[in-house]
C-alpha cells in the first residue's frame, strides 16, 4: 500500500475556526517550526489508532498554548508546567480518555519539572511529548533547561555558561531512571528521515494509551528558527549536529508488550455503600437533647503522648453522647502531641456549645507531673484535680478538691499498666463531677472498644476497680 | 436521628462521598491532614479516585483535570499550601470549573504555626490568584456543618461553574462533635454541554481560560461579574441571634461565632442588648441584610475575628460606615475567648451609656 503522503488527517480540523483571523488553514506558528510536524504526526497516529474521540489533548503554555486550534479532539487549556498533574487528574476522573500532554521545554523540564517526574513515576496514563528546541519560544527566545552550552540566547547572550547556568537538562535521561513508565523515546523532526522515525514512536506512545498501559514519554527534538535566527537550512543542521550531539536520539525504553493494562474501579455512589463504610447501623448514639437544669462540665485532660490522653477524653465524650449530652472534644495537635505532651478538652453540656476549648476547667485529669504544673492553676474553685499518686511536690490551688489517685498502680494490679487512663475515668464516674450516670461510662468503654472486643471486660474490671478505691478512699 | 462522634476534618470526607465526589487530590499539611487521610481511607473502597499528589499546585491542577471531565473533586490544604493553590484557583475560576477547596485555616504569615486563625479571609474571600474572579465561600461553625457545607458547596459549584471553598479553621478541624449523618447520597450526573470526557459526546469542547482578544476577555470578565450578581442574589446566608432590639451586635464567622453565641447568652443575663451577626456565606457577605440591622437600629457593630479586621473591612463597606465597627481579634493560633468578647461588650455599652 502506497504511503500517504499530502493530506490532513481526520484528527486535524480542516479550518481552525477557533484560531480565527483571514488565513482559516493556517497555523499560529512560525515559518519553519516544528510545532506544525509533530501536531501532523500525532493527529496521523490518533487517526490510525481510532482513538481520535478517546483523545483529550492537554495544551500547555508556551508556543503550543494554541494546540487546541487543531485538534480535533476533546481539549483542555493548562496553566505552566501543570499539564502532568492536569493529565493525571483527567486520567483518573475518565479511566478510558488518551490522555495528551503535549509540552515545551520550559514548560515541561523548567517550571513544571516537579510535575513531569511524579506523574511518570506514578505511571499515569498519558502520553507527554516534550517538544525540545532548546529555547522559550512563547515569550522571545529565552534560555531554556535544554540550551546548548555556548548557545546565544535572549537571558544568555554571550552563550549559555555552564558556571553560571548549569548544563542541559536531560529529560529522557533522567526518566529513564523511573520504574513505572512503559515508553520512552527520543527522536528529532529535522529532516524525512528523522520524521519517518518520530512518527514511529508517536504512534508507540499512543498505542500505549490506547491500550491503557501507562506512561509513555517522546521528547522531539525540533526547530526554532524565529528564537534561534536560522534560515532553514541551519535550523535542520543545528538539531542535526548541535543538538544531536548533546541528546543522542533513541530508544530507551520500549516495554509495551510486557506492560499490563490498568483499568479502574467504577465509582460506587450508593448511600448503602457509604453507610456501609461508617457501620452507620450498629455504631450509632442518640441525638442530643436539650436540658437547662443540666450544670455544663468542662473536663480537661493531660498527660505523656502514649498514656490514653486523648482516647479517655473521647470515651468521655462518648459517654455525654449516651446521655444525650451536647458533646465536644479537642485536642492538642501536631507536633505539640508527637512532642510528647498531649491534652484535649471535653465539654458536656445541656445545651449547644460555645468553644469546645477549656481554659478554665471544671475537672482536671492529669497523668504527669508537666501537665498538673501546666493546668492546675485553671482549674475553677470548687473543682476537682485528679492526679496520679506518683506525682509529688506540685502546689495545687485553694478551693480545688485535688486527688492523688493510683492509677498506674491500680491499672498494673488489673492487668495493664497502660490503661491509667480507664481508672480516671472509673474515678470520675464514681464522683459524679460530669453529671453523667455510670451506665453510660461502661456503654462508653464498650464503644471505645467495639473494635477490640477483647480488651472490654478488662477496662470494665478496671473501671470498677477505680469506682470502689474512689468509694473506699475518698470522702 | 442517629449520631456518631466524628472529627470536623473527618465530616468534610463524609460530607462529600455523600454529595458524589468522584475523585480527591491533596497534600498533607496540618491542621488538614485528616481530610487527607480521612479521603485515602474511604474513597477507593467505594472505587473513587484518591491521589495523594506530589505539590498543592499539583493537587489544585489535578482538581483541574477531574474538573474539566465533569466530576465532582475536591482539594483541602490550610494557609501555607492555599497560597500555592491560588494560581489553580485562578485558572478555575477562568475556566469556570466547578471544584470544592476545604481551607483549614492556620496561623500566618509564612510558617507561622499550626494553632487555628482566620487569616486566610482576604486571600480565600477576595480572589487570591490574579484576576477579577471571585470563590463562592462557605464558613462552617461545627463538625456538622463542616459535613452539610461540604455537600452545599459541591451543590453551589455544579450550580454556578465556580470554585467553592469551605472556610473553616484548625479548631474546627480538630474538634470532634456528633454528626448526623446525611440522609442521601447524591449521584452526580456529568454535564456534557461543556465538560471534556474523552468521548464522542464531548469531542468539540474545550475548557480553557484564554481570551486572545481584549474586548473578548472584558465581555468575559463582565458574565463572570454577572455571575457573582446572580450568587449575591440567590446564595447569601446568614443567621441572627438576638438582633431584633440589638444596641451592640456582635458579628463573627466560624469557631469565633460559636464563642461570640455564648457571648450573647451571658451579656443578655448580665442586662445587655446584645445580639450575633454570623455570616454564613463570605463571598457573598450578607451586605443587604447587615445594612438592614444598621439602618434600623441605633447600633454599634463589633467584628470579632481570628485576624487582623479582615472581615471587619467587609463589615464596615456592608454597613457603609453608617454605625460605629468595632473590632475584638486575636492572632497567632489563639483563640478569643468569652472573657475577651465580655470586656468589650462591657466596655462599648459603659460608653454609650
Amino acid at each position: 500500500m502506497a504511503e500517504k503522503i499530502i493530506g490532513k488527517p481526520a484528527a486535524i480540523y480542516d479550518e481552525f475556526s477557533r484560531k480565527g483571523g483571514a488565513a482559516p488553514t493556517a497555523t499560529h506558528y512560525c515559518p519553519g517550526c516544528g510545532h506544525g510536524i509533530i501536531h501532523k504526526l500525532i493527529g496521523e497516529a490518533m487517526d490510525d489508532l481510532g482513538i481520535q474521540d478517546r483523545s483529550v489533548m492537554i495544551s500547555p503554555v508556551g508556543c503550543a498554548v494554541f494546540a487546541y486550534y487543531y485538534f480535533d479532539c476533546g481539549n483542555l487549556q493548562v496553566a505552566h508546567g501543570r499539564a502532568p498533574a492536569v493529565g493525571t487528574g483527567m486520567s483518573r476522573a475518565q479511566d478510558n480518555a488518551v490522555v495528551i500532554s503535549y509540552q515545551g521545554d520550559g514548560d515541561l523540564a523548567s517550571i513544571g519539572l516537579n510535575e513531569t517526574m511524579q506523574a511518570a513515576n506514578r505511571g499515569e496514563k498519558m502520553a507527554v511529548f516534550f517538544v525540545n528546541n532548546t529555547v522559550f519560544g512563547m515569550t522571545g527566545g529565552q534560555m531554556a533547561p535544554t540550551t546548548l552550552i555556548g548557545e546565544k540566547t535572549v537571558t544568555c547572550p554571550d552563550g549559555r555558561d555552564p558556571r553560571f547556568a548549569g548544563y542541559p537538562l536531560h529529560m529522557c535521561e533522567i526518566l529513564d531512571n523511573l520504574k513505572a513508565p512503559v515508553f520512552i523515546e527520543r527522536v528529532s523532526i529535522s529532516d524525512i528521515s528523522h520524521i519517518r522515525k518520530a512518527r514511529k514512536a508517536i504512534r508507540r506512545a499512543l498505542e500505549v494509551q490506547r491500550d491503557g498501559k501507562g506512561y509513555a514519554f517522546v521528547e522531539v527534538l525540533s526547530t526554532c528558527p524565529t528564537n534561534l535566527k536560522q534560515n532553514a537550512q541551519q535550523s535542520t543542521d543545528f538539531v542535526n549536529n548541535m543538538m544531536e550531539k548533546e541528546f543522542p536520539l533513541q530508544n530507551f525504553r520500549d516495554r509495551f508488550d510486557e506492560a499490563e493494562p490498568l483499568w479502574r474501579d467504577e465509582s460506587d455512589f450508593s448511600k448503602s455503600a457509604i453507610d456501609k463504610l461508617y457501620s452507620l447501623e450498629d455504631n450509632a448514639s442518640p441525638e442530643a437533647v436539650p436540658d437547662k437544669d443540666f450544670r455544663i462540665a468542662l473536663v480537661k485532660i493531660a498527660g505523656f503522648g502514649g498514656q490514653g490522653v486523648l482516647s479517655m477524653g473521647l470515651t468521655l465524650a462518648r459517654a455525654g453522647c449516651r446521655d444525650q449530652r451536647y458533646t465536644s472534644w479537642y485536642p492538642s495537635y501536631g507536633p505539640e502531641q508527637r512532642g510528647g505532651t498531649s491534652n484535649c478538652s471535653v465539654v458536656i453540656s445541656g445545651e449547644s456549645i460555645g468553644s469546645p476549648v477549656v481554659y478554665e476547667s471544671d475537672v482536671l485529669i492529669a497523668l504527669n507531673q508537666p501537665s498538673l504544673e501546666k493546668f492546675a492553676g485553671d482549674v475553677k474553685k470548687g473543682g476537682v484535680i485528679l492526679y496520679d499518686a506518683t506525682i509529688s511536690g506540685v502546689e495545687v490551688p485553694k478551693n480545688v478538691r485535688s486527688i492523688a489517685v493510683p492509677a498506674m498502680q491500680i491499672a498494673k494490679d488489673a492487668g495493664s499498666v497502660k490503661a491509667a487512663n480507664t481508672v480516671m475515668l472509673g474515678v470520675m464516674m464514681e464522683l459524679g463531677d460530669t453529671g453523667l450516670p455510670e451506665k453510660v461510662f461502661r456503654e462508653a468503654i464498650e464503644d471505645t472498644f467495639a473494635s477490640k472486643p477483647k480488651l472490654i471486660p478488662m477496662n470494665l474490671t478496671i473501671l470498677e476497680a477505680a469506682a470502689k478505691w474512689a468509694r473506699e478512699n475518698i470522702k | 436521628m442517629a449520631t456518631q462522634l466524628i472529627k470536623g476534618n473527618s465530616a468534610v470526607i463524609i460530607g462529600a462521598l455523600y454529595a458524589g465526589c468522584d475523585c480527591y487530590f491533596g497534600y498533607p499539611i496540618t491542621p488538614a491532614s485528616e481530610i487527607l487521610h480521612e479521603a485515602s481511607q474511604t474513597f477507593p473502597k467505594l472505587g473513587r479516585k484518591f491521589v495523594q499528589a506530589e505539590s498543592e499546585e499539583a493537587a489544585i491542577n489535578m482538581v483541574y483535570g477531574a474538573a474539566s471531565a465533569g466530576h465532582r473533586v475536591m482539594t483541602a490544604s490550610s494557609g501555607p499550601g492555599m497560597s500555592l493553590k491560588q494560581e489553580g484557583i485562578s485558572y478555575l475560576a477562568g475556566a469556570e470549573l466547578p471544584s470544592v477547596i476545604v481551607d483549614i485555616m492556620r496561623a500566618g504569615p509564612g510558617l507561622g504555626n499550626i494553632g487555628p486563625e482566620q487569616g486566610d479571609y482576604a486571600q480565600v474571600v477576595k480572589g487570591g490568584g490574579h484576576g477579577n474572579y471571585h470563590n463562592i465561600v462557605l464558613a462552617p461553625n461545627s463538625v456538622q456543618e463542616m459535613c452539610d457545607h461540604t455537600i452545599k458547596a459541591f451543590e453551589l459549584a455544579s450550580k454556578y461553574r465556580n470554585p467553592v471553598v469551605v472556610l473553616a479553621d484548625g479548631v474546627l478541624g480538630q474538634m470532634i462533635e456528633p454528626l448526623h449523618f446525611p440522609d442521601e447520597a447524591i449521584t452526580p450526573v456529568i454535564d456534557e454541554s461543556w465538560a471534556v470526557c474523552g468521548t464522542k459526546e464531548t469531542k468539540e469542547n474545550l475548557v480553557s481560560s484564554i481570551f486572545l482578544d481584549f474586548d473578548k476577555l472584558e465581555d468575559f470578565n463582565y458574565q463572570l461579574q454577572e455571575k457573582y450578581e446572580t450568587i449575591k442574589e440567590n446564595e447569601t446566608v446568614h443567621e441572627e441571634y438576638m438582633t431584633e432590639d440589638a444596641s451592640i451586635v456582635l458579628v463573627a464567622y466560624g469557631i469565633s461565632s460559636r464563642i461570640c453565641h455564648s457571648a450573647v447568652e451571658v451579656a443578655r443575663r448580665e442586662g445587655f442588648k446584645v445580639g450575633l451577626f454570623r455570616p454564613i456565606t463570605l463571598f457573598p457577605f450578607p451586605e443587604k441584610e447587615l445594612k438592614g440591622i444598621a439602618d434600623s437600629y441605633d447600633c454599634t457593630f463589633i467584628a470579632v475575628e481570628m485576624s487582623n479586621g479582615q472581615m471587619m473591612e467587609d463589615v464596615k463597606l456592608a454597613i457603609e460606615c453608617s454605625r460605629p465597627v468595632e473590632l475584638v481579634n486575636r492572632l497567632g493560633g489563639n483563640l478569643i475567648t468569652l472573657d475577651q468578647v465580655m470586656e468589650k461588650i462591657r466596655e462599648v455599652a459603659s460608653r454609650e451609656a
